[in-house]
């Protein structure tokens, strides 16, 4: 199999071509630096990124508190995740780090708080 | 009318005017007061819960409210004073009028620093025919209304324009269960960071169509769909290729406006190109004692740089408002060949380590950026792409004493 990636560990864009089966990997080229290798290596077997989304907050003078993953997770797990998210409530206050739903699907990531806000009328 | 006095007064607490202030008050000034329209600091970081902030800054991958959390609280840490839910409405001299629910504020300041922002180009500026239903919202206002107020703004999306908001809303919109159709842009190269085009299009099997635009939104209480075109080498649309794509939502993504109706007041130059005003490499304008800073000045790409740049407004603003800030001549910054603007539009001579940021004025492949003043090479750099979505900048390690910096860029 191959596939076509664009590098997007600097600004450059590399256009980096990787040929391989499953997790094992025949050819990498057209990457500028060692860092494209490294990305397209991962790319190439299990693409990952950090979800953000925003969770129904209340008690707060916002409505919705924004949260991410505290680490990438795989991309072909995203849309479950938001499910999961998705159905859930949050009550200020809430500080940015805060865990709002440890270990999303058994992945071993934490969906965190990525703001810190009172409660209305603080 | 309130009567108050302060040495630094900062226009703004979103990213710019947070790290304006909190280098103020590095710097030694005695109280900053940071006015802000809305209810917290943030700015519109508040409403970027996407990540890709941080990482020339801090290293790190943060999300936007993470980015301004550091910022809000070392601000606060420093003694930095906030007026919250405050809008700064007239400049005259050294005073600032300000209103808010306890009435109107005259504060008398020793500089000020503008750090307004920017605002979205709108769908009249661009004139689509049409008729007018609901469903057509400018990107960053289906932000808000998503990420902040919980709304469901559409199921079916068209997007105009390849820029940052508009990629960046294709994938918050496909992650709420929307389908994005297309993102249709005039140009024939992205607006925006080739990142998001990645992780917001590729990732979600979204086309952009380059060279593409917009002819028409159709429906009449509600969108219901749109026609899209190529255009030749003129930007015209060419008819006769045209075709539909139906949908009940458009998010238009077609540029940013500086923010300067404040800046006008204030009697301070404005460049034509960058729609913000002209700086000198303390970042001050034209107008002796006020500075300015962030998108307010010149739409960025990366807040990591808006930063950087407003540390220095902040700090040479506290020290004009000490009677510190040593004003030698300038030398005129001259955007050259293959050089959309550069800010800042003139350097101090004498001043050391100034970072000239500026745009190409088309993408090209293998680039070489260099800097001369009176034939002397200044700075030079190869850049293996050169894109007018990402900003670059040069290094100047000290301003001549005479002359003019040309700024070029060349294919190699």
């Amino acid at each position: 199999m191959t596939k076509e990636i664009i590098c997007t560990v600097c600004p450059t864009g590399c256009r980096i071509t990787v040929e391989g089966e499953g997790t094992q990997i025949t050819s990498i080229t057209g990457n500028g630096c060692k860092r494209g290798i490294r990305y397209a290596t991962d790319e190439f077997i299990l693409p990952k990124r950090i979800l953000t989304c925003s969770v129904k907050l209340e008690g707060a003078d916002r409505g919705m508190l924004p949260v991410r993953s505290a680490h990438p997770v795989p991309f072909d797990k995203v849309f479950d995740c938001m499910k999961v998210i998705k159905a859930t409530t949050v009550s200020a206050p809430v500080a940015v780090g805060d865990v709002i739903v440890g270990d999303i699907l058994g992945l071993g990531v934490d969906m965190v708080s990525a703001m810190s806000i009172e409660k209305a009328g603080e | 009318m309130k009567q108050q006095n302060c040495d630094v007064l900062i226009v703004g607490a979103g990213p710019a005017g947070l790290s304006a202030a909190c280098a103020a008050k590095d710097a030694g000034a005695s109280r900053v007061i940071v006015l802000e329209r809305d209810k917290r600091p943030g700015g519109i970081l508040q409403q970027c819960i996407h990540p890709g902030f941080g990482l020339k800054y801090f290293g790190e991958e943060l999300t936007g409210p993470e980015y301004a959390e550091r910022f809000i609280v070392q601000a606060k840490e420093k003694g930095v004073e906030f007026m919250m839910g405050t809008m700064a409405i007239d400049f005259r001299e050294n005073v600032c009028v300000a209103v808010n629910g306890d009435g109107v504020h005259a504060i008398t300041f020793g500089a000020a620093v503008l750090a307004m922002g920017c605002r979205e180009r709108t769908r009249a500026n661009l004139v689509i025919p049409g008729s007018r239903p609901a469903g057509i919202y400018t990107a960053g206002s289906a932000q808000r209304l998503i990420n902040i107020y919980g709304r469901n703004v559409g199921k079916k999306v068209v997007i105009l324009g390849s820029g940052d908001i508009g990629m960046i809303m294709a994938r918050r919109m496909s992650l709420e269960g929307a389908k994005v159709e297309a993102v249709v842009e005039l140009m024939p190269y992205l607006a925006g960071l080739t990142r998001n085009r990645v992780q917001c299009l590729d990732d979600f099997g979204i086309p952009l169509l380059l060279s593409h635009t917009i002819t028409e939104i159709r429906g009449v209480d509600r969108v219901e769909g749109v026609t899209v075109a190529p255009v030749d080498e003129n930007k015209c649309p060419i008819a006769d290729q045209a075709f539909d794509i139906e949908c009940d939502t458009v998010l238009l993504s077609v540029g940013l406006i500086p923010e300067n109706e404040l800046s006008k007041k204030a009697g301070v130059a404005l460049s034509g190109i960058t729609k913000g005003a002209n700086v000198d490499s303390f970042m001050q304008t034209e107008t002796p004692g006020i500075f300015a800073c962030g998108n307010v000045l010149h739409v960025n790409d990366l807040v990591d740089n808006v930063s950087r740049e407003s540390e220095l407004a902040g700090r040479n603003a506290a020290l004009y408002a000490a009677g510190k800030l040593e004003m030698k001549d300038t030398l005129k910054v001259v955007a050259s060949d293959g050089i959309r603007y550069v800010c800042p539009q003139t350097a101090r001579c004498g001043q050391k380590d100034v970072k000239l940021f500026f745009r190409v004025t088309a993408p090209m492949g293998v680039t070489e950026l260099t800097a001369t003043c009176n034939g002397v090479q200044l700075a030079r750099r190869k850049i293996q792409r050169g894109n007018p979505g990402e900003m670059e900048f040069l290094l100047i390690p000290e301003v001549p004493a005479a002359g003019e910096i040309i700024v070029t860029a060349t294919e190699k």
